[in-house]
């Protein structure tokens, strides 16, 4: 299909909305888990993302995608273009890169070019879908059936943000930061715990249960297969509006404040869950953060952690026999004993 | 409950009704999943379906353990080498484009598969990101799944049935039924050029949602797919707007077989909904819905879930009138253990790089195949290297260790089978050189099955762990003679501690299994008192930890009569129950055999 399904058409699913608009304002949070039932639209929210994204600065003919502003993170070529002379940059797409089942791994970390070397007889290298994705965005839909190889490779680039290729005498090392995402339902196979924790948030996605809102998803999924083009220009205000308040929040969100008032919280809920580690307590930090960047707050406060509170600590609870759903609910009681009803 | 289901269709008319409909529109209507054995019906049904089809439309069948290569696309290696350059192949998805992929014995089906093939559904287009290659190819297909199971839980995988928005039993069909129908291709083509100009009312869908969500479908693909169902019969019968007729239509086909529970009678009555929002506040929200709308709506949807009905299977009506019919996230839930089953035998499933002397096994061909484009680049190389000159032991086919390709087997999961065995002073008396013999005998099994086994005791205040999982039965078997009697029955105890082993062992990417030997009678409590109410009371909720894990479990009655406490203890579990009096060598074995072939027993009641 040509144009995507407008992010802002999306009924319902909230959670999932959330955690990618504050993926979306702080990368750092670290990526999001979309689990749950069929059919809600989850691979349709994340490839709506892509058209969301306001447009990032990126240094002209670099295969990378570098950074101008970011003098640290540079590749190789980036390098030696600055030592030449100040970088040219210019607007382009935040990639939100799908990584299919079946891919295989020289497509996924990057190798010869397989044409230049037939043709020429030359090496050259040929970046992957992890220089692709550099500065945006991962996507893996059924990311519990992925190979395990490649998760391996994936985790590692994902924690060292650089990608490391050697192959035929070459030896390529790129910058390789994204947002991993990744989706799949959890009755075809549960996801190795290391990847698990890899991801930021993690949210669970239900099959919206009331009447009215499973009419207006046929209803919208209807009027967009009739006439994409129309349906997407319905809905450009909205996607518009979000996508200032995008711009805005990663605009603001250096300047909102976490008192300590709202860090003891957070450490109180993680405390009180049992959470492993220190990495729920600042991914909690972290997404309250965005949010209220997002909202146009000054301060994280109580209303900003709790609505992040489920995702960024349902899949670190200390593993627990009781399946997810039982996880969620510890969350949501432990919020409230803390915060009050 | 009792109304009366209305008459449908026979079922042949409706089977060649949704091949004229899914003719019109494969990739709308996502497919069809034809559940019955190879028979002259069925050819009959494919041949009609070939001739309803676009002329030229391609069809492919899809062997199910086709490789990645062929399945999404990716390197053509004799055309690459013979041209000089990357030549891409496609694959048999994007090859069906615009018309219909069928694939046979879809019952067996991996759920990677699935995955795949849902994927090309969904998104009408393929990428594939293979061997140097980067494609996105258009795959506007429709399925035609062949399934073949014999079972209840031989189905294709739920993830491809969501996507097929009829489903066909043909198992009911005689072949004198199967006669040629009166529509023809031409009305099939006409009916598809109409097809973009067929406008559906709003109450049509809400209709449809309504009905789907009274017969406890919980896929919203559900309705959407009935949608275009409609709308294709609209077109079927030369009409531009959706009528009620084509919304009967719909429900009979998509939405019926799809049922998980009855409709409630009217007056309509929500039947509970599966989310959060209680019973009243949904009906409520509901009602102030209704009100603005004319009433014909609210009677459509009535039609439409008797339409549906009357495609519903008789046995299944009778089940959901039973009550017995789980709703279908608890259904679909169960499937988790059972799709896991699936991973059990060790095929090989493709290649990856990979050094072989790490033990795997060197793939010649599969290395050969990605040494063979950079050859001529490497010779170049070689020849600079040596300055200019070919050397003249310079090896035909340079293969180097970038290119070792070594198999990926389907892992197969072990299963480690744990003992939870009672020596307590009840049990002990009399029972504990039977359980022992009764252990002995499972050890056996596991022996032939390979499993790795661990063996918990538990007497006096606490649960030991005789044995960690291991492969060593004759350990097990040594540790289990050793094994004294005597003391409190701390039930609780040993649970939570099977539970935690179990829990180990599931991390490890393993099927635990619990076989659990006792009387029941616990007596000592979590904390290590005697108490024996509350030591009751805390057996049981460590049982529901382990039903609540969905661990698969076995509980044998080691009392000299079967026991009430035993058996609730099992029911709790969601353990299979058998009492050891009636349980000779035989009977055992054949219970484990039994709880491991269907994991997912563990949700369900004892029976």
């Amino acid at each position: 299909m040509s144009v995507s399904f407008p992010f802002s058409a999306i009924v319902g699913q909230e959670e999932m909305k959330l955690a990618i608009l504050v993926a979306a304002v702080d990368p750092s949070v670290g990526g999001v888990l979309a689990f749950g039932d069929r059919g809600t639209g989850k691979s349709t929210t994340v490839r709506a993302l892509a058209a969301l994204l306001p447009k990032m600065k990126a240094v002209v003919g670099c295969r990378y995608g570098c950074d101008p502003a970011a003098e640290r993170g540079l590749c190789d070529d980036c390098r030696q273009r600055l030592a030449a002379g100040p970088l040219k940059s210019h607007s382009v797409p935040v990639p939100v890169v799908d990584l299919p089942l079946g891919a295989t791994e020289d497509r996924v970390v990057g190798a010869l070019d397989l044409e230049r070397a037939l043709a020429d007889g030359v090496k050259a290298f040929e970046p992957g879908l992890l220089a692709r994705a550099h500065r945006g965005f991962l996507y893996i839909d059924e990311v519990n059936l992925l190979e395990d190889h490649l998760v391996d490779l994936l985790l590692d680039v994902a924690a060292s943000g650089e990608n490391v290729v050697e192959r035929e005498g070459l030896s390529v090392r790129h910058p390789a930061r994204f947002v991993l995402i990744g989706s799949g339902n959890p009755e075809e196979g549960e996801l190795r715990p290391q990847l698990l924790d890899r991801f930021g948030l993690s949210v669970e996605v239900r099959t919206p249960g009331d009447l009215p809102t499973r009419i207006e998803v046929v209803k919208r999924r209807d009027a967009y297969e009739r006439d994409p083009d129309a349906f997407v220009a319905k809905w450009k205000k909205e996607d518009d509006r979000l996508r200032r308040r995008i711009v805005a929040g990663r605009g603001r969100i250096a300047e909102v404040e976490v008192p300590d008032a709202a860090l003891e919280r957070a450490a109180k809920l993680c405390m009180a869950l049992g959470t492993d580690g220190l990495r729920g307590e600042l991914t909690l930090v972290r997404a309250a953060r965005a949010v209220a960047a997002l909202e146009g707050d000054h301060a994280v406060g109580d209303a900003h952690l709790r609505r992040v509170a489920a995702p960024a600590l349902r899949h670190r609870l200390r593993r627990n026999p009781l399946d997810e759903a039982v996880a969620t609910t510890r969350v949501d009681r432990a919020v409230q004993e803390l915060f009050g009803a | 409950m009792t109304q009366p289901v209305p008459e449908g269709p026979s079922p042949w008319d409706d089977a060649v009704l949704a091949a004229a409909l899914f003719a019109i529109d494969p990739a709308g209507t996502g497919g069809v999943a034809l559940r019955s054995l190879t028979g002259p019906v069925r050819d009959r049904w494919l041949a009609l379906l070939r001739e309803y089809l676009p002329e030229g439309a391609p069809l492919r069948r899809l062997p199910i353990h086709v490789t990645d290569g062929r399945l999404l696309g990716g390197l053509d290696l004799a055309a690459t080498l013979r041209a000089g350059r990357p030549v891409a192949e496609r694959g048999i998805l994007a090859e069906a484009d615009g018309g219909v992929v069928v694939i046979a014995t879809a019952e067996r089906l991996g759920t990677g598969m699935a995955a795949r093939i849902g994927g090309a559904l969904d998104a009408g287009e393929v990428f594939v990101e293979r061997d140097g290659i980067a494609l996105r190819m258009a795959t506007r297909i429709g399925v035609v799944a062949l399934d073949e199971g014999m079972a209840d839980d031989e189905r294709p995988p739920p993830a491809l049935l969501d996507r097929l928005g009829f489903h066909l039993d043909f198992s009911s069909i005689r072949l004198d039924q199967a006669v040629r129908p009166s529509v023809t291709a031409t009305i099939v083509a006409a009916a598809r050029a109409r097809l973009g100009q067929v406008a559906a009312d709003e109450k049509i869908m809400e209709a449809l949602c309504g009905a789907a969500m009274g017969l406890g479908i919980d896929s919203i693909r559900a309705p959407i797919l009935a949608l275009r169902v409609a709308r294709a019969s609209a077109a079927l019968e030369a009409r531009d707007n959706v009528t009620d007729a084509d919304a009967r239509v719909a429900a009979r086909l998509v939405l019926g077989p799809r049922a998980t529970i009855l409709p409630a009678p009217p007056p309509p009555e929500e039947p509970e909904p599966p989310e959060p929002p209680p019973p009243e506040q949904g009906e409520n929200q509901q009602n102030e819905d209704d009100k603005p709308q004319d009433p014909g709506e609210q009677e459509l949807q009535e039609i439409l879930l008797e339409a549906a009905q009357a495609a519903m299977p008789a046995g299944l009506l009778a089940q959901l009138q039973l009550g017995g019919g789980g709703r279908s996230r608890t259904q679909s839930s169960g499937r988790a253990g059972a799709l896991k089953q699936s991973t059990l035998r060790g095929r090989p499933i493709g290649t990856r790089a990979g050094d072989p002397r790490s033990g795997a096994r060197l793939n010649l061909v599969e290395t050969l195949r990605v040494a063979a484009p950079w050859q001529r680049l490497r010779r170049h190389e070689a020849a600079q290297a040596a300055g200019g000159e070919r050397a003249a032991n310079a090896p035909r086919v340079e293969v180097r260790r970038d290119d070792f390709r070594v198999n990926r087997y389907k892992q197969r999961t072990e299963t480690t089978t744990i003992f939870v065995v009672d020596a307590s002073g009840s049990a002990a008396l009399h029972r504990l050189g039977e359980a022992k013999g009764a252990v002995t005998l499972l050890l056996a099994d596991c022996y032939v099955r390979r499993d790795r086994v661990a063996l918990l005791a538990f007497r006096g205040r606490e649960a030991e762990l005789l044995l960690p999982p291991t492969n060593s039965l004759v350990r097990a078997k040594r540790s289990l003679a050793s094994l004294p009697g005597g003391g409190g029955t701390p039930v609780a105890a040993a649970l939570d501690a099977a539970m935690a082993l179990a829990d180990a062992v599931k991390r490890k990417g393993q099927t635990p299994i619990v076989i659990i030997l006792t009387d029941g009678r616990a007596n000592i409590a979590r904390d290590g008192q005697s108490d024996r109410p509350r030591a009751e009371e805390d057996a049981l909720s460590a049982a529901r930890l382990l039903r609540a894990a969905r661990i698969t479990s076995l509980l044998v009655d080691t009392s000299p009569r079967p026991q009430a406490q035993a058996q609730k203890l099992a029911a709790e579990m969601g353990a299979r129950y058998l009492p050891l009096p009636f349980a000779d060598a035989a009977t055992l074995s054949r219970a484990v055999k039994a709880t491991t072939a269907e994991p997912d027993r563990g949700l369900a009641p004892a029976r």
